[in-house]
């Protein structure tokens, strides 16, 4: 009956136009979102006594890719510096958060011990607190160790997140518990079965919090800003605001050219895999 | 224990291979957690407990760890008399109030759309997303130019328009805020409504039929069904949003400064300019844990709050 129902509405020729109607509106809708975008694209291949003119020439009659090479080339240090230091320690941090994040949420999922509950409250409890309250103790606690300006300072701590574990043991806690069982009968460890049944049914919401993981790391603007002070340490957040901040006003194009140069890897990544970024997203919202 | 049982060798041996795995059992759960803990032990837990501490005294840090005074609640009083402080409170309320009811309504809207509205359902909703996974530096870099009061494409397609005067957005202090929130309600929407085109997934479709049979009118199903179906979705997107509005702070420190004068300065943007230029670090704590308190308050009245408006199936 319900299918029916559907079925009718979806055959109906007035549905079919109704919703053309919307996909254009919406679809507007959207390309207004992603004006900023297309301007800064645009601008990057200008020259500068283009950049303001109106109405706005979208598509460049000259594609200079010279703005480029000024900025990944020419700069001191070049952008590749900034592009490297941020891959690095983004790829790092997300392998040590897959890690660690994936045995805490296997233990709060499928383990039963003392303390458990009352342990999960807490990590929960801290997602609220804000990176200010923390930033002052973190400080001092890098300056005391030797790791102020050094990227240990942006890694270490983000080796492990709170929020990842959520997200892991949200998953984990879905996979059915008689896995575990057919294998411990089986006579496997809890390590084995984490590692050799779990993890490898768990692999969409690993990609999940991987591509987050990154995303979060590769646009972190408030750590570097604190914990970093040698410019050839930059991360490409701050490395684009630095520039920013040195560039004369007759530099907009570079600075456009910079713009793009930090959002583009995130825009295809956004591209080829929206959908663990919405799962990834949407799981963290899911009532636990 | 009754006098039998500890006579039994049997059942001791029992109960000591009953104590050996429970033992055990922890233990496996202690080393599971082992390396996430330490971690959240050393940069979450102990930071927390010193930044309390140190919100106590009056420390500058190139005293070193001895030149810390404890002064008691003087900090706290002294930021509730310190109108940049004040300031910073007003705006951060005021960039909430303008910025969460458009955001998660407009969010709700566009996401009833794209649910079963629209062809290519997926690529539109990535337009509106995409802002959202963007690096905030470069996002500010470019709305910095786009609001060039002079020259911006904002200010030249308003005054094609026929608006002779447009504001002066980031270089006044009346539209700097505004300016700003414009901004992070572009930058969210996608998050919101993301999230609520996966609360309404979950909404049987069995309901929507009952109530076309019952004759109900489009709004009526979406007052009547979609929102209170919607609202633990709702509810956590209210919390979540509250969170980050409160720590606004990348797009303030690379776009204005908090300026012109103090019209864009938050709160936590005057944490970093006490703690970090001015190293007043009990000063900046301080503010930090008033920060935090506000958002534990408002969390917690939003959690005693539920009760009267979300359903949970």
């Amino acid at each position: 009956m319900q299918a029916d129902g559907i079925l009718a509405r979806e055959g109906h020729a007035g549905f079919h136009i109704s919703k053309l109607i919307w996909t254009i509106l919406m679809f507007c809708a959207g390309m207004i979102m992603i004006i900023p975008f297309l301007w800064m694209f645009a601008t990057s291949f200008k020259i500068e006594g283009d950049v303001f003119k109106f109405p706005v020439e979208w598509f460049p009659k000259v594609w200079n890719f010279a703005n480029y090479r000024e900025v990944w080339l020419n700069q001191q240090p070049p952008f590749y510096v900034y592009y490297w230091n941020s891959i690095k320690i983004a790829v790092i941090c997300v392998i040590g958060d897959l890690f660690t994040s994936s045995m805490a949420a296997y233990a709060f999922a499928r383990l039963e011990f003392k303390g458990k509950n009352s342990l999960f409250l807490l990590y929960l409890a801290t997602m609220m607190i804000p990176f200010q309250v923390l930033m002052v103790p973190q400080f001092i606690l890098f300056r005391q160790l030797g790791l102020y300006n050094t990227h240990w300072a942006l890694i270490l701590p983000q080796l492990f997140t709170p929020l990842g574990t959520f997200l892991l043991r949200q998953y984990f806690l879905s996979i059915p518990q008689e896995l575990s069982e057919a294998a411990r009968v089986d006579g496997a460890g809890e390590f084995k079965i984490f590692w050799k049944v779990i993890l490898p049914l768990a692999k969409p919401a690993l990609a999940s919090l991987a591509i987050l993981a990154f995303v979060w790391r590769w646009n972190d603007y408030d750590r570097p800003l604190i914990f970093l002070t040698n410019r050839n340490l930059y991360t490409i957040t701050l490395g684009l605001t630095n520039f920013v901040d040195e560039a004369g006003i007759q530099e907009n194009t570079l600075i456009m050219a910079a713009s793009t140069s930090a959002l583009l890897p995130m825009l295809i990544i956004f591209i080829l895999g929206q959908r663990y970024f919405v799962d990834g997203i949407t799981a963290g919202s899911v009532k636990g | 224990m009754s006098f039998r049982n500890r006579t039994d060798p049997e059942l001791q041996k029992m109960q000591r291979a009953k104590r050996i795995r429970a033992l055990k059992k922890n233990l496996t759960g202690y080393l599971f957690i082992a390396p996430n803990f330490l971690g959240f032990l050393v940069f979450i837990l102990i930071p927390v407990v010193f930044s309390l501490i140190v919100s106590f005294s009056d420390w500058n840090l190139f005293q070193g760890l001895g030149g810390i005074r404890f002064i008691g609640f003087r900090n706290f009083a002294a930021i509730l008399k310190d109108s940049t402080f004040i300031d910073s409170v007003k705006n951060n309320l005021l960039f909430t109030i303008g910025t969460i009811p458009v955001i998660m309504i407009s969010a709700l809207f566009i996401a009833v759309i794209l649910n079963d509205k629209v062809y290519g359902k997926v690529a539109i909703r990535g337009m509106f997303f995409a802002p959202y996974i963007s690096n905030i530096a470069a996002i500010s870099v470019i709305w910095m130019l786009l609001y060039n009061p002079m020259h911006g494409p904002l200010n030249q397609f308003l005054r094609s328009l026929g608006i002779s005067n447009p504001p002066q957005w980031l270089a006044s202090t009346k539209w700097a805020l505004p300016a700003l929130m414009i901004l992070t309600i572009w930058m969210t929407i996608g998050y919101n409504c993301v999230l609520y085109m996966a609360g309404l997934q979950g909404i049987p479709k069995e309901l929507y039929e009952s109530s076309s049979i019952d004759g109900a009118n489009a709004f009526q199903k979406l007052w009547k069904i979609t929102i209170p179906q919607l609202s633990p979705t709702t509810f956590f997107l209210l919390i979540t949003n509250l969170i980050s509005s409160f720590q606004v702070f990348g797009p303030v420190n690379i776009m204005t400064q908090g300026g012109p004068a103090s019209s864009t300065s938050v709160i936590s943007f005057y944490i970093y300019v006490s703690g970090m230029r001015y190293f007043k670090m009990g000063y900046a704590a301080a503010m930090a844990w008033f920060l935090m308190l506000g958002i534990f308050v408002v969390t917690l009245i939003q959690w005693h709050g539920q009760k009267k408006w979300v359903n949970y199936l």
